[in-house]
């Protein structure tokens, strides 16, 4: 009754929030149902099957993904599509679809050993760990002992992992449960050495091995080959996906493990997969005065790193800018861990409140730049250079403010 | 001429966020001045050159710090250049571990290298935030601008003297920053810290190599933007 009372007026003080416009109502719901019952996120994950999405890249766009894959069953989903990934957020997704029997959540790495208890999760995620705003974050090696402790105490839980980034195959190897996923590291700056021991790596291509303690990459299930996925039965198949990159199609390799976790099968749920064109605004085409504007999300290096390999080749402009609020870590030191070179030669402006930060950078990277106030600057700037489109890839409030000009698009 | 030899120690375990930042602004501004550079990464499963001329150290998380502050002690690579003289430039852990003792993992204290008369422990809380701090007028750089997030409180001993007194945050946490002796020095602004701070750039450039002249006035010109803004977001925060 508490539940069902708490859930009720969380889910009014949502509704006022969307109609308000303050935002999308995922987190105010939350907040008031929990001050209500605070045990609610685990009366509300009682009798559901539960996975918990966590990793430093790719959270919400997977979460989207293994949500796709699973339709298939035929069951109402609870989910929490825009990114509220701490308790309340989670508590708000789940309060909104009380008949869903699946939910797929999208959880901050900080939140895992708390949420694993809270929601008794069938499925866990673990996409990888790097660098990422350290001022308000834990530190990455603590952050994958924490992860560890708290699976290795949750027997039922199946732990889906990559194989291929070490503090996450050292976390998840405390788990009793694993599927390991071949899903690629482009990002290696944060793990040189053994989160066992210590000790230097040995790394070839994706395998990695520790010298020292025996530690080394565990063999993998599923496989991400290129641009195919290779399923357990060693079959290969094109992924075909409609969103762009590298990192996209380990996500969707993922998901493609969780699936078949709850039964559905590849070719089922790689349609389900291909079928996602865009995950809260990231990844979409818009068009402002005539000018065709694509926006891309990423909030570290490891982030950064991805996004600069599926930007549109020239003569397209290419956009940065980067913030540094709360929910972007105030410090912009991340930026000189991205190596810009590749951007010589092209056309390139730097906006968002930090952009002398990023101006420097370039700089020292040799990249040529122009420095705008807004999005309408930058449109000029671009055509004025002659280019035909631009790219756009900033970090999250930046995206957000770029994405309130440019509409709520889906 | 002989090129001036960049050394970055163990970038595997020290370097926690965008410490590659005070190797680029080093380079830069020595072949601004038509000097040629060769520098070198040096990971923790290879011997640290001795015939380097800046050594750069990182920052790193509690378990890292410990294994690179062992590594070194074991190497001598560094003991051995710092003791002819070579200039060493450390932030955050990394100026930790240039001093006698340091808090690791678990509130263990752990030796340090023994290169500056410093030593540190574990704070009550986290300095985390912009940090501005007057340098020692005996050094003859402008004032420093950085970002600061570390646990640790450093007491400086008679062998070594502050690098500047803190107006804004944390630094060693009795209203000193950093510290040096001869031609080793460590802050606790922390990655990138020489971006904002290019006059600290040069002196440890002019250590290295001698009197510098200055740059023009538009290679100096977003570097100088930047520490004016930053300065300025803060005074008005303040």
């Amino acid at each position: 009754m508490r539940a069902r009372l708490a859930t009720t007026v969380g889910g009014a003080a949502a509704t006022v929030s969307r109609l308000a416009g303050k935002g999308d109502g995922s987190v105010i719901g939350g907040i008031i149902g929990l001050r209500l019952e605070p045990s609610l996120l685990s009366l509300l994950a009682a009798d559901r099957h539960v996975v918990l999405v966590t990793g430093t890249n790719g959270k919400t766009t997977t979460t989207r993904l293994i949500t796709a894959a699973l339709a298939p069953l035929g069951q109402g989903i609870a989910s929490n599509i825009y990114g509220a990934n701490m308790e309340a957020g989670l508590t708000s997704a789940l309060s909104r679809a009380p008949d869903a029997t699946l939910a797929v959540l999208e959880t901050d790495e900080k939140y895992i050993p708390a949420m694993v208890k809270a929601t008794n999760p069938k499925v866990v995620v673990l996409l990888n760990l790097s660098r990422d705003q350290m001022d308000r974050a834990a530190e990455i090696w603590l952050l994958a002992r924490r992860w560890r402790e708290a699976l290795a105490s949750a027997p039922d839980c199946r732990v889906v992992a990559n194989a291929d980034d070490p503090l996450v195959a050292w976390a998840a190897s405390g788990a009793r449960q694993v599927t390991w996923v071949a899903a690629g590291q482009r990002w290696r700056e944060d793990s040189w050495c053994c989160p066992n021991c210590g000790s230097h790596l040995r790394r070839d291509a994706d395998d990695w091995a520790c010298g020292e303690c025996g530690g080394r990459r565990p063999p993998v299930s599923w496989m991400l080959y290129g641009d195919q996925v290779i399923d357990p039965s060693g079959q290969a198949t094109p992924l075909d996906l409609a969103l762009p990159g590298r990192a996209n199609a380990s996500n969707a390799v993922i998901a493609l493990a969780v699936a078949e976790a709850f039964g559905v099968h590849m070719p089922q749920a790689l349609r389900e997969l291909r079928a996602v064109t865009s995950v809260a605004g990231r990844y979409t085409q818009v068009s402002r005065r005539g000018f065709d504007i694509r926006s891309l999300l990423a909030k570290n290096p490891a982030g950064w790193l991805e996004a600069l390999d599926v930007l549109a080749p020239p003569p397209a402009a290419v956009l940065l800018s980067v913030n540094a609020q709360g929910p972007d870590g105030r410090d912009t030191s991340w930026l000189w861990d991205v190596d810009y070179r590749r951007l010589r030669g092209r056309n390139v402006l730097v906006g968002g409140e930090r952009k002398l930060d990023l101006a420097l950078r370039l700089e020292a990277d040799e990249v040529p730049f122009r420095l705008v106030n807004d999005i309408d600057e930058a449109i000029d700037a671009a055509r004025a250079l002659g280019s035909p489109s631009l790219e756009v890839l900033a970090n999250y409030t930046a995206f957000q403010q770029y994405r309130a000009v440019l509409g709520r698009t889906e | 001429m002989r090129p001036l030899r960049l050394v970055w120690i163990y970038p595997d375990l020290l370097s926690t966020y965008g410490d590659r930042g005070n190797l680029l602004v080093l380079e830069r501004r020595a072949r601004l001045r038509g000097m040629p550079v060769e520098w070198a990464e040096v990971h923790a499963n290879r011997p640290v050159p001795r015939d380097g001329d800046i050594y750069l150290m990182g920052g790193g998380e509690d378990l890292p710090q410990t294994l690179a502050t062992r590594r070194l002690q074991a190497d001598g690579g560094l003991h051995a250049a710092a003791s002819r003289g070579a200039v060493v430039f450390a932030v955050c852990a990394g100026y930790q571990m240039l001093g006698m003792e340091f808090g690791g993992a678990d509130d263990t204290q752990v030796q340090g290298l023994g290169l500056l008369d410093i030593r540190s422990g574990r704070g009550e809380r986290r300095a985390v935030g912009e940090i501005v701090a007057d340098v020692d007028p005996a050094l003859n750089v402008p004032q420093l601008t950085g970002f600061e997030n570390h646990q640790g409180v450093t007491r400086l001993g008679p062998g070594a003297r502050p690098l500047a007194r803190t107006s804004l945050g944390t630094g060693n946490g009795d209203g000193t920053e950093g510290a040096y002796a001869g031609r080793v020095l460590g802050t606790y602004l922390h990655g990138p810290a020489l971006v904002r701070n290019p006059g600290l750039a040069d002196l440890l450039l002019s250590w290295a190599a001698g009197p510098l002249p200055p740059l023009p006035p538009q290679a100096e010109d977003l570097a100088q933007r930047l520490r004016d803004e930053r300065l300025a977001a803060v005074s008005t925060a303040r």
